[in-house]
């Protein structure tokens, strides 16, 4: 007897185990961290601490959703490295910072709509694509900033990449990201098109033969995708007042890493919003408090390997475990395993 | 009464001066937080750093990220906000990425010290630079022209055309040049090897062929003078031509071993972190501001004083040659 991982069509079984743990780890590393260092639990360092994270939070939102529906976007770090260069760019030129904004959105769409034109037009396996596009727009930042840094940002703006909300120690970005966090939550958990994206990753055919347009869910999906690492170069330009073409170099792991962790099945299908972000804080909440307790940087990246070796090895096994609890109430009730 | 008051303040105020000028604090705590941790370049630094730190009975640790990206670099930054260290002593990955967090640590009482690289304009109290623009070039000519006996063709092996700092000392070298000590040397073309190991190997070659003639060549960039010494190196030219330049111990130390480089030059990092060191103890000791004319002490390189723009420099750059490049290790 053979078991669909879950069955098409009923994806909404969310892994509500796998968010259960990830809350619970999240719990355990503040006290943790808290023990390791009296500075830990400072209202400063919380708040620096999750200023910090606040770009790979903005972008494992739509990677999330990427993930569900079994696709994956390899590109996001390098889109934001050219946005931010274009908003570099574009601000030395003298462009108004309204129009320069919206323009370094623009280009994050277009490249989220190339992408996804590749993947859906012709067919082609989105980890290949983000692959090539990954180099070709790092590429392009260089090719339009060079190794130059634009950094003459006028306060304004730097200071809602860095300031704190008047009179709270909450950074400003996190307000956008919460935000972003509900929609996103509400889209995926609540919405017909967040049940698509759950019956596309658990069975693009079935989901198709359902009726629902795979396709443009998808480029839609690599759009949203790339809106939002232009979205998070603004954050970056700004938190740091410096565009240049390097910005964010390597980012998408720490992103990927942060959704498998978050309990998002990498063959697509499953997974909660709400574990994604206890995973984000997971990893960040761990290198602050190691970091704070002075443990040296080898220890720090061994640390990080291994909780990326934990996400892909935990909800596996709680998904044996599942299965496991599920074969064996097969067995008492004769009626239980036919889909 | 009020006078006594007077009194009191000024007394307070002259003993504060005092002070002041006078010791350092015990156990003041420092971090230095290079571009990156493992590169020799910085753990040398740190040597030093540490070194005088012990001197001065202080508290150090180094840390910092294993990618030289700046925002890693912030991240540390909050965290040493965090366990409140008295001084932070940072070489910088970016001018301006920096900035506004060292900014909010100033604002809460930390000193900030730059080494090796600076950051823009307010994000810190004192910048310890290896060696001025002056310097540099100019003892890179000095260097060269003592190893030809002040005669012949010479070359310039440089990175990229566009590179600031490298055209800064190459204008150096060429006002150098007009003196009338040197008015037997030629120099007789600027090269670009793109900091590129493959592209300057091969300019260096070009610059044989071009020139038969040329007696000495300086490279003014780690990359280049390795590249130009191994080329160097296994050319019958090896021993007849001068190479010297900008370049470290560990690079070039077996092209002063088998005599294709006499000596070449870089400032000393130990001692840039012994400095940068003493600059932020004098700093958070109260010592100095940060103002220009200001002085203090730093133990064996002796007094040192604050230059324009809160710039205090190590000084001239530290000659490698034979003698002494065992003793190095960066």
């Amino acid at each position: 007897m053979s078991l669909p991982p879950s069955a098409p069509g009923r994806p909404a079984r969310s892994p509500l185990g796998w968010d259960a743990t990830i809350i619970a780890l999240v719990v355990l590393a503040l006290g943790l961290g808290s023990r390791l260092s009296d500075a830990f639990l400072t209202g400063a360092n919380l708040s620096n601490l999750s200023a910090n994270l606040v770009e790979v939070a903005l972008i494992s939102l739509t990677m999330t959703l990427i993930i569900i529906a079994a696709e994956i976007d390899l590109s996001v770090a390098s889109t934001l490295g050219v946005c931010s260069a274009l908003l570099g760019v574009l601000w030395a030129a003298h462009v108004p910072m309204g129009l320069a904004i919206l323009l370094t959105l623009g280009l994050g769409a277009l490249a989220g709509f190339f992408n996804g034109w590749l993947v859906t037009r012709l067919g082609l396996p989105s980890l290949a694509v983000t692959i090539g596009t990954l180099a070709l727009y790092r590429g392009l930042a260089y090719a339009l900033l060079g190794d130059r840094a634009v950094a003459d940002f006028p306060p304004f703006w730097t200071n809602l990449g860095f300031g704190l909300v008047p009179g709270t120690q909450i950074p400003i970005p996190l307000v956008a990201f919460v935000v972003l966090a509900v929609i996103t939550a509400v889209a995926l958990h609540a919405t017909p098109f967040g049940r698509s994206l759950y019956a596309i990753g658990a069975n693009e055919v079935a989901a198709r033969f359902a009726g629902l347009r795979v396709e443009r869910t998808k480029l839609l999906l690599f759009i949203l995708s790339g809106l939002m690492s232009a979205f998070a170069a603004v954050v970056y330009t700004f938190r740091f007042s410096s565009a240049r073409a390097d910005n964010a170099a390597g980012l998408e792991l720490s992103v990927i890493a942060a959704v498998l962790l978050g309990g998002v099945s990498i063959f697509g299908g499953r997974g909660s919003v709400v574990g994604v972000i206890a995973a984000v804080f997971l990893i960040g909440i761990i290198q602050n408090a190691l970091t704070l307790a002075d443990v040296p940087n080898e220890i720090l990246t061994i640390v990080t390997g291994l909780l990326l070796i934990l996400s892909v090895l935990g909800p596996n096994v709680a998904a044996r475990l599942r299965a496991a609890r599920q074969r064996r109430s097969n067995l008492t009730s004769p009626k239980g395993g036919a889909p | 009464m009020h006078h006594r008051k007077l009194m009191l303040a000024a007394l307070t105020l002259a003993l504060g001066a005092a002070a002041a000028q006078g010791t350092i604090k015990k156990g003041i705590t420092i971090a230095f937080l290079p571009k990156q941790v493992n590169n020799p370049y910085f753990t040398t630094a740190w040597r030093g750093g540490q070194a005088a730190i012990k001197e001065f009975a202080g508290v150090g640790k180094q840390v910092g990220p294993s990618d030289a990206g700046a925002s890693s670099q912030v991240s540390y930054i909050n965290t040493l906000l965090a366990q409140r260290q008295n001084a932070i002593v940072v070489s910088a990955s970016d001018q301006n990425a920096l900035v506004p967090y060292l900014k909010r640590a100033m604002q809460q009482g930390v000193k900030v010290v730059t080494y090796d690289s600076d950051v823009a304009a307010g994000g810190r109290n004192l910048f310890v630079s290896q060696a001025s623009t002056d310097t540099i070039g100019r003892d890179q000519v000095r260097l060269l022209a003592k190893q030809i006996g002040n005669k012949g063709e010479i070359a310039i092996l440089s990175a990229t055309p566009n590179a600031t700092n490298q055209n800064a000392w190459i204008a150096v070298m060429q006002d150098e040049l007009k003196k009338p000590q040197y008015k037997d040397i030629k120099l007789v073309k600027i090269a670009y090897g793109n900091d590129d190991d493959q592209k300057s190997f091969t300019e260096m070659q070009g610059l044989m062929q071009a020139y038969p003639n040329l007696r000495g060549v300086i490279s003014p960039t780690t990359v280049g003078i390795s590249a130009a010494a191994r080329y160097l190196s296994g050319s019958p030219y090896k021993g007849k031509v001068a190479l010297t330049g900008l370049g470290t111990p560990n690079q070039m130390r077996e092209f002063v071993k088998n005599g294709t480089v006499q000596g070449f030059a870089l400032w000393n990092p130990e001692d840039l972190g012994y400095l940068a060191s003493y600059a932020a103890a004098a700093l958070v000791s109260g010592q100095i501001a940060g103002k220009e004319g200001e002085k203090f002490g730093a133990g064996k390189l002796g007094q040192r004083t604050v230059g324009k723009d809160g710039v205090v420099i190590l000084g001239p750059l530290t000659v490698f040659d034979k003698g002494n490049i065992d003793k190095f290790n960066f």
